[in-house]
């Protein structure tokens, strides 16, 4: 009998897994956009000194688990699991990381969600006492992504309103029992997603596919935990987009369990201005996986918020798929961080 | 449980998503492509003319020199990815004359360089291009037989 978990899809984790150090490594246009302060390391071109995009997001990778790594006063050969992927096929960004680091990889694959995959699993990893120390990271490429999933960069086509931008960024997140540094943040709970799919096809406006499983596993955390959107001061999506929020807003609406509109961000449209011509917002697994390791753990670390639910959702298609006309599934995996600042007041 | 209404109903979805979802901004794409392809059209007149005008060229020889000229300029464009910004503000008009099928074809030859000149370069040149000259020429065989069977 599992007895950690919480009705359906939630999982408690009474050990509290710390977040000992997080690190985030983006590219030039992130570096511009209204977050570029609170990384730790913005690319001065997409090439990052390599002879490749593919290199240069391997790299930022690496850069941003070794960056992880220091700030937590741990060594590499401490890592026991390290535990990510990519938008590219066979996740190579991750894998070949992992090469260098010389560390027992878990390779994951859940889209846009893999940030929060990799905490939720992580995180369990932990508490279970299956590890001591779980390293987790997620990663995208403009330039990579472009190639892959639509047409060669310099080729002139014109973006839909609709469509997103993939942020060029790598976010790398330490988890431990035994942190050496005082935590940034505690995982309470983690939820995972069920795949839900109602029908949207556009490739291009994939926010519109992520709303329901968004929507879903929040409904889910919510009834499993007996909580209410009130108990936390955020809900942080991952790449929903402007119509995506708009969709998970009238969605949860509907459901009986309306989520306050500023109490509701997404990673998507907190790391780009209006003006960089972005049209629906930021994707990709760097964009929830920068904003939460450059900007959401030092608030939660500062007290500034207690508790939040971070949440990245993914779009599970590939153009194989798409173009034999499948619509497009979504999945969302949460996780409920709390901050480690104890105050008088709830 | 009231969560499973979530999955049961993607009509309503479909709804919900085209009231969010705002359109393409039809008068200012209008506008847009024609003005730009308008520019590259004169361009194209202007470099006839000087052929066969002041080149002294005969009038065929005067419209391939522009296809020529406007081809090695989309080409360079592309190379120093200026075109990529104007098509995504121009739209159909640079795509509709002769530049759009030359960035259609330099395109990909920079992007897949990288993956070696036979398996990248060479296998992925036609990737957006090729559709449309598998559709284009075998139209024409089509329109040639039918012309054929028709007049001789």
């Amino acid at each position: 009998m599992a007895t950690r978990r919480l009705g359906q899809q939630t999982i408690c984790l009474p050990m509290k897994p710390a977040i000992c150090a997080g690190a985030a490594c983006v590219g030039p246009k992130e570096g511009e956009g209204p977050l570029g302060a609170v990384f730790d390391r913005v690319m001065e071109d997409e090439l990052y000194g390599q002879q490749s995009f593919e290199l240069a997001e391997r790299q930022m990778v690496l850069d941003a688990a070794r960056m992880a790594i220091q700030k937590a006063r741990f060594r590499e050969s401490d890592i026991q699991f390290f535990m990510g992927g990519d938008l590219l096929n066979q996740i190579i960004s991750a894998s070949f990381a992992a090469r260098e680091l010389a560390v027992p990889f878990i390779g994951l694959y859940g889209a846009c969600s893999t940030m929060s995959e990799g905490l939720c699993l992580g995180s369990m990893l932990v508490d279970g006492g299956h590890a001591d120390h779980v390293l987790c990271v997620a990663s995208s490429h403009f330039c990579t992504a472009e190639r892959q999933y639509r047409f060669p960069l310099e080729y002139g086509n014109q973006r839909t309103p609709t469509a997103q931008w993939t942020v060029t960024g790598a976010g790398a997140t330490l988890l431990s029992l035994s942190p050496r540094t005082a935590p940034m943040a505690r995982i309470t709970h983690v939820c995972m997603g069920r795949v839900v799919d109602l029908g949207v096809t556009d490739a291009n406006n994939m926010g519109a596919a992520m709303a329901p499983a968004a929507a879903d596993t929040l409904l889910s955390l919510f009834e499993d935990t007996r909580t209410a959107p009130t108990d936390y001061d955020l809900i942080v999506t991952g790449d929903l987009g402007q119509i995506g929020r708009s969709l998970l807003l009238k969605l949860m609406l509907e459901q009986g369990m309306p989520l306050k509109e500023n109490a509701c961000q997404d990673c998507g449209l907190l790391i780009y201005e209006q003006e960089q011509d972005t049209h629906a917002g930021g994707s990709g697994c760097g964009c929830s996986a920068s904003v939460l390791n450059g900007y959401l753990l030092p608030r939660l670390q500062s007290g500034e918020l207690r508790r939040i639910i971070f949440m990245s959702t993914g779009a599970l298609m590939s153009t194989t798929s798409s173009q034999q006309g499948e619509s497009i599934p979504g999945v969302a995996h949460a996780v409920v961080l709390e901050s480690p600042v104890e105050k008088g007041k709830n | 449980m009231n969560r499973q209404k979530i999955h049961t109903d993607p009509i309503h979805y479909n709804q919900l998503t085209k009231q969010v979802s705002p359109p393409s901004k039809l008068g200012q794409g209008l506008l847009r492509s024609f003005w730009v392809g308008g520019v590259i059209c004169v361009l194209g007149q202007v470099i006839a003319d000087v052929g066969t005008g002041l080149l002294k060229m005969s009038t065929t020889d005067g419209y391939c020199l522009t296809a020529i000229v406007l081809v090695f300029l989309t080409a360079v464009l592309t190379g120093i990815g200026v075109f990529d910004k104007i098509g995504q503000y121009a739209g159909a008009g640079s795509f509709v004359p002769i530049t759009g099928f030359a960035n259609a074809m330099v395109s990909p030859a920079v992007e897949f360089r990288r993956e070696g000149m036979v398996l990248g370069l060479g296998a992925k040149l036609f990737t957006i291009a090729g559709p449309v000259l598998v559709y284009g020429i075998s139209a024409s065989v089509l329109v040639g037989i039918i012309y054929a069977i028709l007049y001789h």
